[in-house]
């Protein structure tokens, strides 16, 4: 597109408002609040990486874990800690630091339900991984009855969801106090955002807060003695699915907001972000069973009907691809790039804080078109639980959020305790992101290819009795131990670099927020009206569950009691 | 709101390519019947060893059905009973499976059979047979700990070699 077809107009130095602005601070209160989130992520992290490690090193056939710990103990402690709990607390760290950033400071009751929610998560998860490390939860991050952990492994991970709905809660208190203090105006962007995935978390957390309150506590404890197994699963993959959006918004947020500034430009449309994130939150509950395509009990009429739901999150999906590529045209143009193509060199690639989110979006496009595979009703059964499964969330939330998680901490830890981020940090996070992305090309690649010839997600080294295909599936999967080692050192890296942002030199670094071009149209208020959304989308989830849950109710067999398999 | 030309023609292309993707698929799935796994036949699982058809498991040739034969298999940790089955290359056939325990999966690779198998519920799916070959079956659902040591085998023949 031509500069004189430019949707914001002009694009000149930054305003002085945005100079303005870009000196903001979050004030020293909120920013240990954010950080020590960061810090029970970044350990999550490591033990979960650990982890995964040592599964890919087992799974290649050349190496057996040490003093009788389990294939399936790790697996379970890797899918807890880096898909639940590494992602929950980075992700309200990040929220909460956007909050401040955008509405201002929160107050003294905001900033204690944040406390009181972080130390619940906190409690919440040593319970869970304590039961994991103790053989006494073996059941994988899914946890599908009638596999029955230890009591305290569900107590702990509802204690998460509850102080995650607490510390939710003070967030969007600081947005709806912004709101009052400004009648009429359009609500900060980021913080909206919040707004918005914090509402996705609540009613997507419902599904696994009933699944775990009422039928798996009471059954472990042994209060009830059977639980309907297509019903909990059911529960679960409401709440499962949008997990998955949860931790993919505040990827976008960065994308929508930060990364526009990051690159000197502007925001593209703020009320087309602002419907993006809308259209995330509608579409992306009413669909879980998309999940459970190839399991008895459910009709298949309504299973398409969570299928067509489904892929309406190409609309959003399409939307937010436009945006960021005319953001980085627009912005290359105005830097004097020519030709077709030719603003793409402009883009600041020696900038991690462009670079590392810029990857995890290139690499959301296989991601994407690999969740199209697999959410195409029929066309699931060809990958349904083969590792391929594993290989296209690997690209999405291990690249493409992953990535932008990393880019954001680079700046955002120096942001937050007070220091600059360095050339050398610079430098290190992109060496850190091209050993992710090789790392990952390579063990994700494998994986989509043995997933197609079949191999099992989820599985323990195995010959399958010398089968012939089994036999190429493992010589491939020491691709995957090359690919998991290079991931491994990504991590190290990426904690070494964090150290750095912990002690490089005392400055100001900032927390960029994009603006919308002056003279851009006024988002209409509709959008920010929360009660529309709401009532949308109970509709979307009765339409959607009503019906499969009365017939899993009606059609229920006897219930399972619990067992202990491992 | 205002909306950009390109991003209208952007929006529209990915819009139709939505409806036209789910056409095919909704086509394939409610004219042509390519439905995955929808039993919604319940069975108690406890007493699935007397219960018809896992009573019996195994394959059998049947009449005056849409299809040929019938492929009984119970679900167990860690197994699957039979071990073996094998089927004239051909036939149309309906594999049938339920699980006697915890959650197991019922895939066979290199075909597109692949389902769940759950205490309580019956898992079916038709389809035809049309390769000779061994095909592995896999338990595709962690299951405990001997999860990788549940498998057997499809062995699909020329009608003479049955």
């Amino acid at each position: 597109m031509s500069s004189s077809e430019s949707i914001n107009g002009p694009i000149n130095n930054a305003s002085v408002a945005q100079k303005k602005t870009d000196q903001v601070k979050i004030h020293p209160r909120d920013a240990l609040l954010a950080l020590v989130h960061f810090l029970v992520a970044f350990l999550a992290l490591l033990l979960g990486a650990t982890a995964g490690l040592l599964q890919t090193l087992v799974r290649s056939g050349t190496f057996q874990l040490p003093a009788n710990i389990g294939y399936y103990q790790i697996l379970t402690l890797h899918g807890v800690l880096l898909a639940l709990i590494f992602t929950t607390f980075f992700i309200f760290g990040f929220q909460i630091a956007g909050v401040s950033r955008t509405c201002g400071t929160l107050s003294d009751k905001q900033r204690g339900l944040g406390w009181a929610g972080f130390y619940l998560m906190l409690i919440g998860t040593i319970m869970a991984g304590a039961m994991i490390l103790l053989n006494e939860a073996t059941v994988l991050y899914t946890f599908y009855a009638p596999l029955k952990a230890h009591w305290v492994f569900y107590t702990g991970l509802a204690l998460v969801v509850v102080g995650s709905w607490i510390g939710a809660l003070g967030q969007v208190f600081r947005w709806i106090q912004w709101r009052k203090e400004h009648k009429g105006e359009t609500t900060p962007l980021l913080s909206f955002m919040v707004v918005c995935n914090n509402m996705l978390w609540f009613v997507a957390t419902l599904g696994v807060a009933i699944e775990t309150v009422v039928f798996l506590i009471p059954w472990s404890l042994g209060i009830i003695d059977r639980v309907d197994v297509a019903l909990t699963r059911t529960l679960f993959w409401y709440f499962g699915h949008a997990l998955v959006y949860f931790w993919l918004l505040p990827a976008y947020m960065v994308w929508y907001t930060v990364v526009p500034r990051v690159i000197g430009g502007r925001m593209f449309s703020d009320g087309l972000a602002r419907i993006a994130f809308v259209l995330f939150i509608l579409y992306s509950i009413p669909v879980g069973v998309h999940h459970q395509l190839m399991e008895p009990g459910i009709n298949g009429f309504w299973k398409f009907v969570q299928v067509v739901l489904t892929f309406f999150v190409i609309i959003p999906s399409f939307l937010t691809a436009f945006s960021l590529f005319a953001t980085f045209e627009l912005r290359g143009r105005e830097l004097g790039g020519k030709g077709l193509l030719g603003w793409f060199k402009k883009l600041p690639w020696g900038d991690v804080r462009f670079f590392a989110p810029f990857i995890g979006m290139v690499s959301f496009i296989p991601g994407g078109i690999g969740g199209v595979i697999n959410a195409s009703y029929q066309m699931n059964a060809v990958i349904h639980n083969t590792i391929w499964v594993t290989g296209h969330f690997h690209l999405t939330i291990a690249t493409t959020v992953i990535l932008t998680f990393f880019g954001a901490s680079y700046w955002l830890i120096p942001h937050l305790t007070g220091r600059r981020l360095t050339k050398q940090i610079h430098q290190l996070g992109i060496m850190q992101t091209w050993i992710w992305a090789i790392g990952m090309l390579i063990m994700s690649g494998t994986m989509h290819i043995i997933g197609l010839f079949g191999s099992p997600r989820r599985s323990n080294f195995s010959e399958y009795g010398g089968a012939e295909i089994a036999q190429t599936w493992i010589a491939s999967e020491i691709a995957q131990a090359v690919g998991g080692s290079l991931l491994f050192i990504g991590i190290l890296l990426f904690l070494i670099i964090i150290g750095k942002c912990f002690t490089a030199p005392i400055g100001f670094e900032e927390f960029p927020i994009a603006e919308v071009a002056p003279g851009a149209q006024k988002t209409p208020a509709w959008v920010e009206n929360f009660k529309i959304w709401a009532v949308i989308l109970a509709a979307l989830i009765l339409i959607a569950y009503t019906i499969p849950i009365i017939d899993i109710l009606n059609n229920s067999p006897l219930g399972s009691v619990g067992y202990r398999m491992w | 709101m205002h909306i950009h030309k390109y991003e209208k023609i952007w929006l529209t292309f990915g819009i139709g390519s939505l409806v036209v993707f789910l056409g095919i698929t909704g086509v394939m799935a409610f004219h042509q019947g390519t439905h995955p796994n929808n039993s919604m036949i319940t069975v108690n699982y406890e007493e699935v060893d007397t219960i018809a058809p896992f009573n019996n498991p195994g394959v059998h040739k049947v009449d005056g059905k849409d299809w040929d034969y019938e492929v009984v298999v119970t679900s167990s940790a860690f197994f699957y009973n039979p071990m073996e089955l094998v089927v004239p290359v051909g036939a149309k056939v309906k594999f049938i499976t339920t699980s006697k325990d915890v959650v197991h999966g019922f895939q066979i690779t290199g075909t597109n059979i692949n389902m769940m198998a759950e205490p309580g519920y019956v898992s079916e799916y038709v389809t035809t047979v049309d390769q000779v070959g061994e095909y592995l079956i896999v338990c595709n659902e962690y299951c405990g700990t001997g999860h990788t040591q549940m498998f057997s085998m499809l062995k699909v023949v020329e009608p003479d070699e049955l």
